[in-house]
């Protein structure tokens, strides 16, 4: 890749040997522990799904009724209920729902069970290489036709039957990639409800049956505009390897997925969270899915100019902590955000030094580049403004994925004529500067060159400090967004199981065979 | 005096509007967009841009002039504050000298709201558009709790503190959540006998005071407000309260 900024090879390269120090511990925890979304998204991979008439999950059924015995794994219960009661995994699924329960079972021949396991192993695989070579198939198909950097939109009716005619209406307007947001609630709930639904507040419950119909909506808008339309949900919360796992089976094209996210802006408790999104981008990266992490958060509590380094280093962490879980490059979406305050003098030049610093340092991955959010005001017409100028750092430092600025950002959620609105102005600006990027150079010892050194400096200084009192550390003391997370609170932490020496997890095993990662 | 819009003339009532409709674009749907904003009671109803935004939907811009007017003398407005609001230097220097003490102030956004936007812009000691939060002024002992606070443990925390004032915060406002949570949080502090113990505060973008006092609160604060305003509420208040005390 081309550099523009001259940055110190040597300085980005000791950031990476730091990162990869910094997550390595973490790593080991990671490894020895399961958790209960871990197992239930385990359960989930292998079939499991339905709920009682409670509306239950069966796979938090199953997950209750092995307390205490989840260290052995959830699914070893499972495949021998199968191997038992001679059921398809639909049958036993239904006698779950009903008030079956599989923990009184004797455990059958173990060489019976393994091989069950297998056939589910296998059942999976080919489902989820399937949808792989879909999508493959269908972005060669339409090769050349989606935007660059990608269009990416949200809908968040509540209702998914409404998010569906959104997302079609988005699709005809020339969004790449749409997104349905979640109900504010759901990262926090430790189960994933079912079926489709109609009522959430400021977005849509992530539901597997909620993913089918916006999939199958999306898959006629793709051959009817003749371009991929990659779907978007969210793998976070206290659910996240639970959604990855539907994502993977329904084909959504990319998740948000962030190592610290939800210790950080949930309070979810670190050790699950460690535990939950190592899972979850395993199947993530066995699925082809993009990631898209939430550095932008750190710059809706913090200030943008004197917080930019925590940006970078978060996108260094973020970048470790996928590669170990087996994601390639050309999987991380790795986040940041236009969010500097708009009366400050320069603060534009400081955007684009951001934007093309991460450019150049992270240049394989599909950079997810956030809009103004907290500067907007109800002044509508400074917001298309606002957002002109973010589309306009984006195209010319070849972000991936573009997330497109609500001239309404502060007033409400979108209406189709914001989304309408918001594609004009992307498709308006990125046509009319599009080969700018490649005429600009920019002046040594000037403001741009500077400002990204500057950044990468603190960037790297800020990761000697968390190397030296190690990541758990680091964030019980605050160092992250300003926000402390002692290690034994948050949510969640209830559900932090060690594995036993005889842990049976062979879906962990075969993604981890899959994706070269050590056993 | 009488009010109307102002385009480029005295009472001229000029007006910019713009909608979607969900018909086609073509000459029928620019024609029933203009029959529209004529029937809104403009004259001269003129649309000056359409375009199709998906199969069956349509957007316009459209400007009509309105003979419509308002009796500026004879509106009250409602606002929690008055003319008068304190610098954090006047706030401060106000505490010591006719409180004699640190005021106590928890807040969060409460109930499943996971937007900590309004309440860091009020609390956090960099604040906002260059006001700075609650945390920043050295008389007010601020505690910010953050997002996705259950209203009893806010009033549990408010309780533990002994705090002066408790500020709710709500973004999400769909399907009127906002008011349900709100409703709940005054309820809650009835039930346990606590009202008349704090200030309440409630803010976020869709919130005005009229509706927060409509809900029981003391005060509310909406879009354009800041810590200024709602520390100066605040002292107001409890100089009152210390009076009549």
């Amino acid at each position: 890749m081309e550099t523009k900024l001259a940055l110190s090879e040597a300085k980005i390269t000791r950031a990476r040997e730091l990162a990869a120090r910094i997550v390595e511990p973490v790593g080991a925890f990671v490894d020895a522990h399961t958790t209960v979304t871990v197992e239930r998204a385990t359960l989930r991979l292998a079939g499991a799904d339905g709920a009682d008439a409670d509306g239950v999950p069966v796979p938090n059924l199953i997950v209750d009724q092995l307390k205490g015995r989840l260290e052995e794994g959830a699914l070893l219960a499972y495949v021998n209920a199968l191997v038992k009661t001679g059921e398809t995994v639909a049958g036993l699924n239904q006698k779950i729902a009903a008030g079956f329960n599989i923990a009184g079972l004797p455990l059958g021949d173990r060489a019976a069970l393994e091989a069950k396991a297998q056939e589910l192993v296998r059942t999976f695989s080919a489902r989820v290489k399937g949808n792989r070579a879909h999508r493959e198939a269908k972005l060669k198909q339409y090769e050349g036709r989606n935007h660059s950097p990608m269009l990416y939109l949200i809908v968040a009716t509540g209702n998914i039957f409404e998010d569906v005619k959104q997302a079609q209406a988005a699709a005809e307007q020339g969004a790449d990639v749409v997104a349905v947001i979640r109900t504010t609630a759901q990262s926090l709930l430790d189960y994933v409800p079912y079926g489709a639904t109609t009522e959430g507040f400021g977005g849509t419950y992530a539901t597997q049956e909620n993913f089918r119909i916006m999939r199958s909506a999306l898959d006629e808008a793709v051959d009817k505009q003749g371009r991929y339309i990659y779907l978007t949900n969210y793998a976070s919360g206290l659910c996240m390897p639970e959604i990855a796992a539907m994502g993977a089976l329904e084909r959504l094209d990319m998740m948000l997925n962030d190592s610290m996210y939800g210790i950080l802006f949930r309070d979810i408790n670190m050790y699950r969270t460690f535990v939950d999104q190592k899972f979850s981008r395993m199947i993530n990266a066995f699925a082809g899915v993009i990631i898209n992490t939430g550095e932008d958060n750190y710059l809706t509590t913090s200030d943008a100019v004197e917080k930019a380094y925590t940006v970078l280093a978060s996108q260094f962490l973020n970048e470790r902590f996928a590669q170990v879980a087996g994601l390639e490059p050309w999987q991380m979406g790795l986040g940041h955000a236009f969010e500097i305050d708009p009366t400050l003098k320069n603060g534009f030049l400081m955007e684009l030094a951001q934007a093309q610093m991460a450019r150049e340092i992270f240049p394989e991955a599909p950079l997810k580049y956030m809009p103004p959010t907290k500067f907007m005001t109800g002044d509508i017409f400074k917001g298309v403004v606002q957002n002109a100028l973010f589309n306009f750092v984006s195209q010319a430092t070849g972000q991936g994925i573009h997330l497109l600025g609500m001239l309404t950002e502060a007033i409400h959620t979108p209406y189709m004529q914001d989304r309408s609105l918001a594609l004009e102005n992307a498709k308006y600006v990125m046509n009319t500067m599009a080969d700018l990027g490649g005429e600009i150079e920019f002046k040594e010892g000037g403001l741009i060159k500077t400002r990204a050194r500057q950044v990468l400096d603190e960037a790297v200084a800020f990761l000697e400090k968390i190397d030296q009192v190690g990541l758990m550390d680091a964030m019980e003391r605050g160092e992250f967004a300003d926000i402390k997370r002692p290690r034994d609170m948050g949510k969640g932490l209830d559900g932090l199981v060690k594995k036993a020496p005889e842990y049976f997890n062979p879906f962990e095993a075969y993604l981890k065979a899959e994706l070269g990662l050590e056993n | 005096m009488i009010v109307r819009p102002y385009g480029d003339t005295l009472d001229d009532g000029a007006v910019q509007l713009s909608f979607t409709l969900p018909v086609a674009d073509g000459p029928k749907g620019r024609e029933a967009a203009r029959l529209f904003v004529e029937k809104l009671g403009f004259k001269h109803a003129e649309i000056v841009h359409s375009h199709a935004m998906a199969e069956g939907f349509s957007f316009y811009v459209a400007y009509g002039r309105t003979e419509t007017s308002v009796d500026f003398d004879a509106i009250h407005i409602e606002e929690a504050t008055g003319e008068k609001i304190y610098t954090m230097a006047e706030s401060c220097e106000v505490i010591r000298e006719r409180l004699g003490r640190k005021i106590v102030i928890v807040g969060a956004c409460t109930g499943f709201d996971a937007h900590t936007v309004g309440i860091d812009a009020i609390m956090n000691m960099k604040g906002y558009n260059h006001h700075y939060g609650l945390e920043r002024y050295q008389e007010i002992e601020a505690h910010n709790l953050g997002a996705q606070v259950p209203n009893d443990k806010l009033i549990d925390y408010a309780v533990k503190v002994n705090a002066d004032a408790i500020l709710v915060s709500q973004i999400v406002t769909q399907k009127d959540v906002h008011i349900q949570n709100m409703t709940e949080f005054i309820e809650l502090l009835q039930a346990r006998g606590l009202r008349e113990r704090f200030i309440a505060v409630a803010g976020g973008t869709r919130i005005g005071n009229k509706l927060a006092v409509e809900l029981g609160y003391d005060g509310g604060f909406g879009k354009g407000s800041y810590a200024d305003h709602v520390a100066t509420f605040i002292i107001d208040r409890l100089i009152e309260r210390k009076h009549l005390a």
